[in-house]
């Protein structure tokens, strides 16, 4: 049973990047932005050719990171310069991406099974899933360290202003256009790094990974957002770790789901209706209130 | 300072719904002069602003600012002279952001924005200090998100946060449109203390006479997109309340 628990722990800190990005594209910079599906599978192509030609593994991340980041940067370049709406420039991007992984992979499969990996690089703990778990936590802290670093700083400002008020932000010295790219740009390469530790947790890339799973970091950063409510927070790094939280909540109620013994046919509906169910819970509960 | 030559501005041109916003306009401004513009909407005094910091761009004519031609410069790049006050006391701000965040951008508007973080003791001490001297108790709300501020609160910070870097130009848009007539006033007396004590040159459109004939050094008027009227120095001294409000008779 605490398998099962460490189980969805375990996904959801390797999810937990791509939830992050959400939140810097949807809560920083206010922009729909579902390139993800796309830049998630290309971190886990990347990573399948690489890892077996015996790349070392700490190359490979940054590598991924930086596939993700291109990617954003295609989306970020339509929505900005062309002034194409940014839920229609992901989503060119997005398709045009199951091509070029389909074509970067060579087939549609690829098995990580006997290939040397970020989970088998280090050994810290005996124990197979108590080692995973404690190297993605290690990476997930610094993660969170760093952004809350570069949210605090004068750039950080500036990315969380742009998102808020571009009108003001244009006024104060700021390209909005640019910004935005590196904002997009920053969110994908963090979905980039989940897509690698997702292929290396699951040991094997698949070019349909990720179809649907924008919805897994939306839902995320939905509940995080309703936590932030609730609690009434405006530090941006509890919001930060609230994300990795909703994450969190996220896979252990899609664990839930599946341990109650339901067809895991069923497994993308329950997660809709369950985002459904986030979204809408707080104005049902405003309307109850006014009746 | 800012010297515009034969500024013409269409909307919709060739359209039925054609408009000539400007029509020929040549106007320069001084250094250090408090301008006031006045006249009826749609008489082109906001297109004539937009044109100034670049948030619309003139269909013919030229921009100078300082000497250099700016006609067709981005708005985020003249910002390195101009700063602004809006109409909408929320365009000023981000809601969202702290009242420090808010500064700390508000003071690196000529600067680049750095992987640096700037919102140091000795940062917050020196926001703190300005924001006393409006006398509103938000020197002790430095952490709080401006969005919880009323708009008056946030426009006489606005204006406070278009000093803190170094600025040639102030440009204020009907900047008390929205605001009681007490923020009005803090907003009003501010802006001509920024005038007097730091040589900025000042450009604010209003609709309301009293403040056209109160504050400024110079008063234009516009109609159908040309300046009809342009008063300045012992005349706009000498110039009544009531002969203003002659002009829109």
């Amino acid at each position: 049973m605490s398998e099962f628990y460490l189980t969805a722990l375990q996904l959801s800190l390797c999810l937990g990047p791509m939830a992050l990005g959400i939140f810097i594209s949807m809560k920083v910079f206010n922009i729909p932005d579902i390139t993800t599906d796309g830049s998630y599978t290309l971190g886990a192509v990347v990573t399948a050719i690489l890892l077996p030609l015996k790349w070392p593994v700490l190359l490979v991340l940054p590598l991924c990171m930086l596939a993700g980041a291109l990617a954003g940067v295609c989306t970020g370049l339509i929505h900005t310069k062309l002034k194409i709406d940014a839920l229609l420039a992901g989503i060119l991007v997005m398709t045009g991406l199951y091509s070029i992984n389909l074509i970067l992979l060579g087939r549609s499969n690829v098995p990580l099974i006997n290939t040397a990996d970020l989970f088998s690089s280090f050994t810290l703990f005996s124990h197979l899933l108590t080692n995973q778990l404690v190297i993605a936590l290690v990476l997930i802290v610094l993660l969170i360290l760093l952004l809350n670093y570069i949210l605090k700083t004068d750039f950080g400002i500036a990315m969380r202003a742009t998102g808020n008020n571009p009108i003001m932000t244009k006024s104060l010295g700021i390209n909005n256009d640019f910004i935005k790219i590196i904002g997009l740009a920053m969110a994908n390469a963090l979905t980039g790094l989940s897509g690698f530790l997702v292929s290396q947790y699951q040991s094997f890339t698949d070019t349909n990974m990720g179809i649907g799973i924008v919805i897994t970091g939306l839902g995320s950063v939905l509940i995080s957002d309703a936590l932030r409510i609730w609690m009434k927070i405006n530090s941006i790094g509890v919001q930060i770790i609230l994300v990795l939280v909703g994450s969190l909540i996220f896979q252990l109620v899609l664990a839930i789901t599946l341990a109650l013994g339901i067809d895991p046919n069923f497994l993308k509906l329950v997660t809709a209706l369950f985002v459904l169910l986030i979204v809408a819970l707080p104005r049902v509960s405003q309307q109850l209130k006014r009746q | 300072m800012i010297s515009l030559k034969h500024i013409v501005k269409v909307f919709h041109p060739g359209e039925i719904n054609e408009v000539i916003a400007l029509a020929d306009v040549s106007l320069d401004f001084n250094k250090g002069e408090f301008v006031v513009l006045v006249g009826a909407n749609g008489s082109g005094k906001t297109t004539l602003l937009n044109i100034i910091e670049g948030a619309e761009f003139p269909t013919s004519g030229t921009v100078e600012i300082n000497g250099t031609e700016v006609t067709a410069l981005p708005e985020y790049k003249r910002s390195q002279w101009i700063a602004r006050v809006f109409q909408n006391p929320h365009h000023g701000t981000a809601p969202e952001l702290s009242i420090l965040d808010n500064f700390r951008l508000a003071a690196l508007r000529t600067q680049r924005k750095t992987l640096h973080i700037g919102t140091t003791v000795a940062f917050k001490k020196e926001v703190r200090q300005k924001i006393a001297t409006l006398g509103m108790g938000l020197e002790r709300k430095l952490s709080q998100p401006m969005g919880n501020l009323s708009g008056g609160q946030r426009q006489a910070l606005t204006l406070l946060m278009s000093v803190m870097d170094k600025t040639d130009i102030l440009l204020l848009d009907e900047p008390t449109a929205a605001l009681d007539p007490k923020s009005a006033l803090v907003v009003l007396k501010l802006a001509e203390q920024l005038n007097k004590e730091l040589g900025i040159t000042t450009i604010l459109i209003t609709h309301n006479l009293k403040d056209a004939n109160l504050y400024g050094s110079r008063l234009i008027q516009f109609q159908e997109g040309k300046i009809i009227r342009d008063i300045s120095g012992e005349e706009k001294t000498k110039l009544m309340l009531q002969d203003i409000y002659g002009w829109f008779g």
